[in-house]
């Protein structure tokens, strides 16, 4: 909609093959990418079938402001969320938000089910590419591949699936240009349902700027650009980053550990943010049109084999990883939370979901309530290799046990028992013990406010403040 | 005296593309492709950033290529662009051996004026102007 007066939708039937554009007047009174989303969504949901029924659509919306002001990057994704059977809403940086600004694309509507496997290269015009031979590939190698075959290096942006949302885990994720994530309630498996492995979006037109504005523009462009980098008002995000939340989350008896059945670990130091940045850290990057650099990637190393075989790995990590992945399955180390997230990211995964859908096994298997038969491997918090293997388990629903805890700790606990102890995330029917409060405000900090208001939980976000300040 | 645009340190870059913001808004646009500063990715995001610029030749081979005398050589190296005499030819684009010259959508090339202007929006100083 930048110079226009409509929103520029663009259709896509992955049955059909074929696309088109539509400007819409009408849908520029909804309130930025989210409003635009959300009422595409109500539009073309098919609230009687099945979340994964091909009919059912997947909207991604930018807003107004992307790669105009500083730090606006994010695209909106809108779905009917396979995991919680609710509203789905989840949002991603990287070079989306640029890339689809570029196409000319405000929203986009994904309809229908490819006759095979496909991915989608969006220029001008949309091309449906055969995928046949990437299915199953990890989301790394998957990534490699569209690079290689795609033009619009530094312009492009490249979404794609692994091995957990092909195979309709609920809680499969969408990984967008290698370090950002639509994480959250499942949109992965809605890729999965469609056989669509991923879409690449080319942004190469412009805009022009209205003569009239363009001093007030390079005004305010610069204002928010010298609050950004010349204050310290995003210190938090360029500098330790996220993580910095460890220790005082622990300290205030409220990190999520081991199934939560703790809120306070003795190993905070080891596993803190200033711990990452000091032992693993080796660069941040950006989202395209952000100048604060917030991605912290940290680095390990990995003895492959023999006779110093050595392979480096880089990783991105951010507070809700270091808990999910970390804290709550007791892992000690720095280097072993990296290793874990490794796993995940390759197999696409959710990685809040995964660290509490292990952290429910880990207890049901140590309390008896599942055996080794169903785990294939015994699960207990603090040990690597396991988990390693068990991630890998659910992406490719190695069995009924996996297949079932690829629905979730609720659908699972349900089946197995041990819902008493199932950390069920707020997102889906406000079931976390609530041993300290804070704890819940923890895992509603990596939550989308939007998806709060969706579900039915007893206390809203300025209670449950009230209720920790 | 005359300034031109170097990098300075590219492995600092944390690829935000304000810089190609910065070029494209002074040329009044909003744009991430025209731009005559060009930050990419050399293998994905995993690998390491190119920032690819005009180097300021003292002999530039793209305006050798020129014979409409659209390019003519600045003070302090590069070159200076005369879009009235341009016929959109792209010769001067072919003939850079560093690919620092792309075309707009209008087919014009995007010539670096050396301005300094992407220079003020890198938070990271990768890239600076210094006097010749």
């Amino acid at each position: 909609m930048l110079g226009k007066d409509y929103i520029n939708v663009l259709y896509i039937d992955l049955e059909k093959e074929e696309f088109r554009y539509e400007e819409r007047k009408d849908l520029v009174k909804y309130i930025g990418g989210t409003g635009v989303a959300a009422k595409l969504l109500d539009e073309n949901i098919k609230p009687d079938l099945d979340p994964l029924d091909p009919e059912q659509p997947i909207i991604f919306a930018n807003g107004p402001l992307s790669f105009v002001m500083p730090v606006c990057t994010k695209v909106v994704a809108t779905f009917y969320s396979p995991h919680t059977k609710e509203y789905g809403e989840s949002h991603a940086g990287g070079r989306l938000a640029m890339a689809m600004r570029f196409s000319g694309i405000d929203a986009m509507v994904i309809t229908g089910r490819a006759k095979h496997p496909e991915y989608l290269v969006i220029d001008d015009k949309v091309k449906f590419k055969d995928a046949r031979a990437i299915w199953g590939l990890s989301v790394e190698e998957t990534g490699k591949i569209f690079r290689q075959h795609t033009g619009g290096s530094g312009i492009r942006s490249s979404m794609r699936i692994g091995r957990a949302g092909e195979n309709l885990v609920t809680y499969a994720g969408i990984n967008v240009d290698t370090y950002r994530h639509f994480g959250r309630l499942g949109l992965g498996a809605c890729f999965g349902s469609k056989l669509l492995k991923g879409i690449v979006i080319i942004g190469d037109n412009s805009i022009p700027i209205d003569n009239g504005y363009r001093k007030k523009y390079r005004d305010v462009y610069d204002k928010i650009y010298d609050t950004v980098i010349k204050t310290d008002v995003m210190k938090k995000y360029h500098e330790v980053g996220t993580s910095i939340n460890v220790i005082p989350l622990n300290e205030m008896n409220s990190l999520p550990s081991l199934n939560l059945q703790n809120t306070k670990i003795d190993f905070a130091d080891d596993i803190s943010g200033e711990r990452f940045a000091k032992e693993t850290l080796v660069r941040k990057v950006a989202c395209s049109g952000c100048p604060i650099g917030c991605i912290h990637i940290g680095q390990f190393r990995r003895e492959f084999d023999v006779g110093y075989e050595f392979e480096t790995v880089d990783v991105s990590y951010d507070h809700e990883l270091v808990f999910a992945l970390g804290s709550f399955l007791g892992l000690k180390t720095t280097n072993e939370i990296l290793q874990l997230i490794d796993v995940v990211e390759s197999e696409g995964l959710d990685a809040i979901s995964t660290g509490v859908a292990l952290g429910w096994a880990t207890e049901a298997y140590k309390r008896g309530i599942i055996t080794i038969d169903d785990t294939l491997l015994p699960l207990d918090f603090g040990i690597l290799q396991n988990y390693m293997v068990a991630v890998k388990y659910i992406a490719s629903r190695k069995n009924k046990f996996y297949k079932d805890l690829g629905y979730g700790v609720d659908y699972a606990s349900n089946i197995y028992g041990g819902n008493d102890f199932a950390v069920i995330l707020v997102v889906t029917k406000c079931q976390v013990i609530t041993q300290d409060m804070a704890v819940l405000l923890d895992l509603l900090w990596v939550q989308d406010i939007h998806t709060l208001i969706m579900v039915d939980i007893p206390l809203t976000r300025q209670e449950l403040r009230k209720k920790i300040y | 005296m005359p300034k031109v645009l170097k990098v300075v340190d590219r492995r600092r870059c944390i690829g935000c593309l304000s810089c190609r913001q910065a070029c494209a808004r002074l040329r009044g646009e909003f744009s991430a492709a025209n731009s005559a500063i060009d930050v990419k990715t050399s293998g994905g995001f995993t690998g390491e950033f190119v920032i690819n610029i005009c180097r300021a030749c003292n002999e530039p081979a793209c305006m050798e290529a020129c014979k409409f005398n659209a390019l003519t050589l600045r003070k302090g190296g590069g070159v200076v662009f005369h879009k009235n005499n341009c016929v959109r030819c792209g010769q001067c684009a072919k003939a850079c051996s560093v690919s620092a010259i792309r075309m707009d959508e209008d087919k014009y090339p995007i010539i670096c004026s050396h301005c300094g202007y992407c220079a003020k929006y890198c938070p990271h100083r990768c890239i600076t102007t210094k006097e010749v």
